[in-house]
């Protein structure tokens, strides 16, 4: 018998919603190709309803992980990046054709998304001592103030880096105790999907985070308007459209994210704005005395 | 088949050796087929309009249930409350067709629906399971009536069908039959079937024919309480039985899924089942209704969304 040569298994990239990989309601898909132009696999289109059945995860998923103690948050964080520290190579690989970047320079931002995520799980257990405390205050009471998750938040995340905008915008979302719809990069939604499955096996509750491939375009203006998103990261959209869609989620009157105009450079140093911009602030008097 | 249909059923409710001529007679349920067409046909897609017209026509079919063992009367009165304005910020929701407690609770609930329009429904015959004596069976059903509830949902005996005894099953039904006639005329008796203890398609049709024989005025097809509880296949049996019956009595009878619908989607499956099954005519709250709690506010959501053009919560709508 000739020896045949062997038949690549393409991977088919589906959409991650409440912890299980669907393909789009719509059935739709687009063609991803390489930074270069060379075609890489085909990735599910998300539509409004794949959307809409994201929220739903979200928000079921929501009670448990921002019920869960900080430093269990922190745990599952930390495994995110153990996982993906495994999965290393294959990562590298996706961001040099996604971003179209060389192989070392790949290397560079892989090794700084996973640190990215090491960095935010050490965090989730200091964020009450560092944005909240207790307060002076001119009478017998004690008054202390709690930093709480906002809720869900939607995210148009960054349309450039691939890999490392999209696991900047993110952490910081769970890390709070939120829970996240994020609509990836439309040219280069594979390390998306692939940061999917390591979030899937990664201890991850299903449906704290939702990840969708498509047009943020298309996608925007729903999870803008969606009554029950209650924080707004608009990052991955145009500039042009970004009053727009911070109008209609004043409607509902959502938290929408201070960004600059353009992407910022990702490898810097975050601080705590994103953390900040996804908490909300319980200030509870209590009586002194006996 | 309607003309020797017509004879039939003459004979099948002589005696119990008739009726089990006429049960074991009837034709089997080709398994495959009925899943394929019912799965078929739950892919239909729904055009907006139609879909806004569904969504305001299963509303008004629900029958809003709560049977707990911790309902509480207000409870009860809350839930009647909703019954009558489901969705309050929204006055054009129209209300829904009843709401269905355990017979203890059928005082309270006709006292906080007199007037509305809104029917109440209770449940009898040892609920759920049927696992009593007849006497028993029939107190409970007086307790109903006499409540003042115009729907009483009873339970077949299972355990009596699934050994062969359709004349117990049979006399059972006209017992309770008779005592919902002999307090109120008007009373609407609707018989629980509990599909999903019944094992077969075969057995849904034969125990669909013998509730209508018996004098059922809807079949039903679960108490909610035993999965699986309603399906598509098992709606498709008794939709088909109820339009034979009507094509061979010319009596209408309605049919009611209950249990496990929560979705705005399912619903409209069933709907589309309704009227291709049995036809639009069915397409009324008096012969088609749901049994359910969570799917009210899915259908309030998707009303919502459809008017106001973006999604909604679960925090908008009142629990």
């Amino acid at each position: 018998m000739a020896k045949s040569e062997r038949v690549g298994v393409a991977k088919t990239y589906k959409l991650y919603i409440g912890g299980k990989f669907p393909r789009s309601e719509s059935g739709r898909s687009y063609q991803v190709t390489s930074e270069g132009g060379a075609f890489l696999a085909n990735a599910a289109q998300a539509s409004r309803k794949d959307l809409r059945d994201a929220v739903v995860a979200a928000r079921s998923a929501f009670g448990a992980w921002s019920g869960a103690t900080a430093y269990n948050r922190g745990q599952v964080l930390y495994r995110v990046a153990e996982v993906m520290e495994g999965r290393r190579d294959q990562f590298i690989a996706e961001v040099r054709d996604a971003d179209g970047v060389r192989p070392r320079s790949a290397e560079s931002l892989v090794d700084t998304a996973i640190d990215r995520w090491v960095w935010y799980a050490g965090w989730t257990d200091k964020l009450a001592a560092v944005l909240g405390g207790t307060n002076p205050v001119a009478g017998p009471y004690f008054s202390f103030t709690v930093p709480e998750p906002t809720g869900v938040v939607g995210v148009l995340a960054p349309q450039r880096s691939s890999l490392l905008g999209l696991v900047s915008v993110l952490a910081p979302v769970v890390a709070t105790g939120c829970t996240a719809v994020v609509v990836s990069s439309a040219a280069r939604p594979l390390p998306a999907i692939t940061l999917a499955e390591v979030l899937a096996t990664s201890d991850v509750p299903g449906g704290v985070v939702n990840l969708l491939t498509g047009h943020a375009a298309e996608l925007g203006p729903w999870l803008a308007s969606h009554a029950d998103v209650n924080a707004l990261d608009l990052t991955g959209a145009d500039a042009e459209h970004r009053t727009e869609l911070a109008r209609s989620a004043a409607d509902t009157v959502k938290r929408v994210l201070r960004i600059p105009e353009q992407e910022p450079d990702w490898t810097a140093s975050p601080g705590l704005g994103r953390l900040r911009a996804y908490l909300e602030d319980k200030t509870v008097w209590h009586p002194m005395g006996v | 088949m309607s003309v020797a249909l017509t004879e039939r059923l003459d004979d099948a409710t002589r005696d119990a050796s008739s009726l089990r001529r006429f049960l074991d007679g009837l034709p089997g349920v080709d398994q495959v087929g009925l899943e394929q067409r019912a799965a078929t046909l739950a892919t239909r897609s729904i055009k907006q309009d139609a879909k806004r017209w569904a969504i305001d026509t299963a509303i008004s079919m629900v029958d809003l249930t709560t049977l707990e063992g911790a309902d509480t009367r207000g409870a009860v009165r809350s839930l009647c409350a909703k019954a009558v304005r489901p969705d309050p910020q929204r006055p054009d929701t129209p209300h829904v067709a009843a709401v269905c407690v355990y017979p203890d609770l059928a005082a309270t609930a006709v006292e906080a629906l007199a007037g509305t329009g809104v029917a109440v429904a209770s449940v009898a015959t040892a609920f759920p399971s049927g696992r009593s004596n007849r006497a028993v069976k029939l107190a409970d059903t007086a307790l109903a009536v006499d409540s003042g509830a115009t729907e009483v949902d009873m339970v077949i005996d299972r355990g009596a069908f699934l050994e062969g005894r359709y004349g117990d099953v049979f006399d059972e039904i006209v017992a309770v039959k008779a005592a919902c006639a002999a307090a109120q005329d008007t009373v609407h008796l609707k018989v629980i079937l509990e599909t999903g203890e019944l094992a077969t398609y075969d057995n849904v049709r034969k125990a669909s024919w013998l509730a209508l024989l018996a004098g059922g005025d809807v079949i039903k097809t679960s108490t909610g309480k035993v999965s699986p509880a309603a399906t598509l296949p098992v709606a498709h049996v008794m939709l088909q039985a109820v339009r034979d019956f009507h094509e061979a009595t010319g009596e209408l009878r309605g049919v009611k899924v209950a249990g496990g619908i929560r979705t705005t989607k399912d619903a409209i499956r069933y709907l589309v089942a309704v009227n291709e099954v049995a036809g639009e005519w069915w397409l009324t709250p008096s012969l088609f209704r749901f049994g359910a709690s969570s799917l009210l506010n899915d259908l309030l959501l998707q009303r919502r969304a459809k008017q106001d053009g973006h999604y909604s919560g679960a925090n908008y709508v009142p629990e």
